[in-house]
């Protein structure tokens, strides 16, 4: 497929791979931001490319990681009422509650439907104009756009029976966050492609450039994880921080203006709780007070309720790079993607379902 | 999540946040928004995410990237 299998060839990763051999002369602890790059590099064994004193932690970016246990809560409630269509996104719907997931939620009879465009949920909106219809707005930055132009069009279709059940988080903040950590143990990052698609490259320099931590926006494709990956090691090994962009086939420096306005004009910057990590300030979106209306936590009058998560699960840890998924005493045992104690656990993007598929003992082979 | 696949815009419809596009991925046909690519036109490869196109590829750059390979590959017999 073009613009994939150019990015997958062997023999160029190998050349890749002697490269950061001969660059490497120390150890160093480079974090991919993105949960997607995760699986890339565990899939493909990217890991065991590089030298042995180099090792990569695995980032908070999966969001449904690390929405929090209240929001999920809030879900399954709405998605029990009667009147209600509940639409989301597949990955959302085992992730664990207080008392049960979306699929339970749906077992009880509540609509619980899948959409792959929060436009889709739109499209059933207008359907069902005798239905209430919630979408679950997760995402960061990359979901952002096509959750507010979900907003957007429905507010101009004057659709009164929509609303966002929004979970929207943001990158820079959850970085600054891991390098202000006593327990920091980042010294470079692989900054997400996609994010920066949207966002552009600004909020990254500012950070590289408080933090002195060399940044370099990276793709998804196996070839672009080790061009990222050599990029950052070679800037660790010289001694600088800067904002590099080997992604530049999709990421202009000033990203996507008409997207970042739009995004701007529905959203706006609010603090918010990330699953096993806390509140991180200026780190979420929320609704405009002109797209109130939108807005199913006010619609609806949700409380705000303290969710207990499980003590064994040390997706937090994981969340911020402090911890391998293989180092959970539950990992493999009391949680798998079958049954997870933790969000990490059930996405496609989470480290530790990237661990059970690929790292179990027995699972895949050893590269 | 965040993963966004490419695909190339085979026709455009409608404006504003309406504005959309009939993409070809591999041979799997997809209606997506292109509301946030006002100057994207048929034939452009773009990257969708959740039924949103977010970028134009650029053809240029997509494959200048292993340049810097090759580069550092000829440096090879020269300290850093």
């Amino acid at each position: 497929m073009k613009y994939l299998d150019e990015y997958r060839d062997a023999e160029t990763a190998r050349r890749y791979a002697r490269l950061i051999a001969r660059v490497v002369t120390r150890p160093w602890t480079i974090m991919e931001v993105c949960g997607g790059q995760t699986h890339s590099i565990l899939r493909h064994g990217l890991d065991r490319l590089l030298p042995g004193g180099v090792t990569l932690v695995h980032g908070p970016g999966c969001p449904v990681c690390v929405t929090p246990v209240g929001l999920v809560d809030r879900a399954v409630e709405l998605a029990g009422r009667p009147g209600v269509i509940f639409c989301s996104f597949g990955d959302m719907l085992r992730v664990p509650g207080t008392h049960g997931d979306l699929f339970s939620a749906r077992a009880a009879g509540g609509d619980v439907r899948v959409v792959y465009a929060p436009l889709d949920a739109v499209t059933v909106a207008e359907a069902n104009p005798g239905r209430e219809v919630v979408f679950f707005a997760v995402g960061f930055e990359t979901t952002a756009p096509a959750n507010a132009v979900a907003v957007a069009r429905a507010a101009e279709m004057g659709l009164r029976n929509f609303s966002l059940l929004v979970a929207q988080v943001l990158v820079p903040p959850a970085i600054e966050a891991i390098l202000a950590s006593p327990g920091n143990r980042v010294q470079g990052f692989l900054a997400p492609g996609h994010v920066c698609a949207v966002t552009g490259t600004a909020p990254y320099e500012a950070l590289s450039a408080r933090w002195t931590v060399p940044i370099v926006v990276t793709g998804f494709e196996p070839l672009d994880i080790l061009q990222g990956a050599a990029m950052c090691l070679r800037q660790l090994e010289q001694g600088r921080a800067q904002v590099e962009n080997p992604y530049a086939r999709a990421v202009r420096r000033e990203g996507n203006p008409h997207a970042l306005a739009l995004v701007s004009s529905v959203f706006e910057v609010v603090p918010r709780a990330w699953r096993g990590i806390g509140e991180i300030p200026g780190s979420g979106l929320g609704l405009r007070a002109e797209y109130r209306p939108f807005d199913a936590v006010a619609k609806f009058g949700l409380a705000g309720e303290a969710a207990i998560e499980d003590s064994a699960c040390i997706a937090g840890r994981v969340l911020q790079g402090v911890a391998k998924p293989t180092e959970c005493p539950a990992f493999g045992g009391r949680c798998t993607p079958d049954r997870p104690l933790g969000a990490p656990m059930v996405s496609a993007e989470g480290a530790c379902a990237a661990y059970w598929h690929y790292r179990r003992a027995g699972a895949g082979a050893a590269a | 999540m965040c993963l966004a696949i490419p695909g190339k815009i085979l026709s455009v419809e409608g404006e504003g946040y309406a504005r959309f596009g009939q993409v070809d991925f591999a041979g799997v046909r997809k209606r997506v928004s292109l509301s946030v690519l006002p100057e994207a036109v048929a034939g452009d490869w773009v990257l969708v995410h959740a039924g949103m196109a977010l970028t134009v590829v650029d053809a240029a750059e997509a494959e200048s990237v292993f340049e810097y390979l090759r580069e550092a590959e000829a440096e090879g017999r020269k300290p850093l």
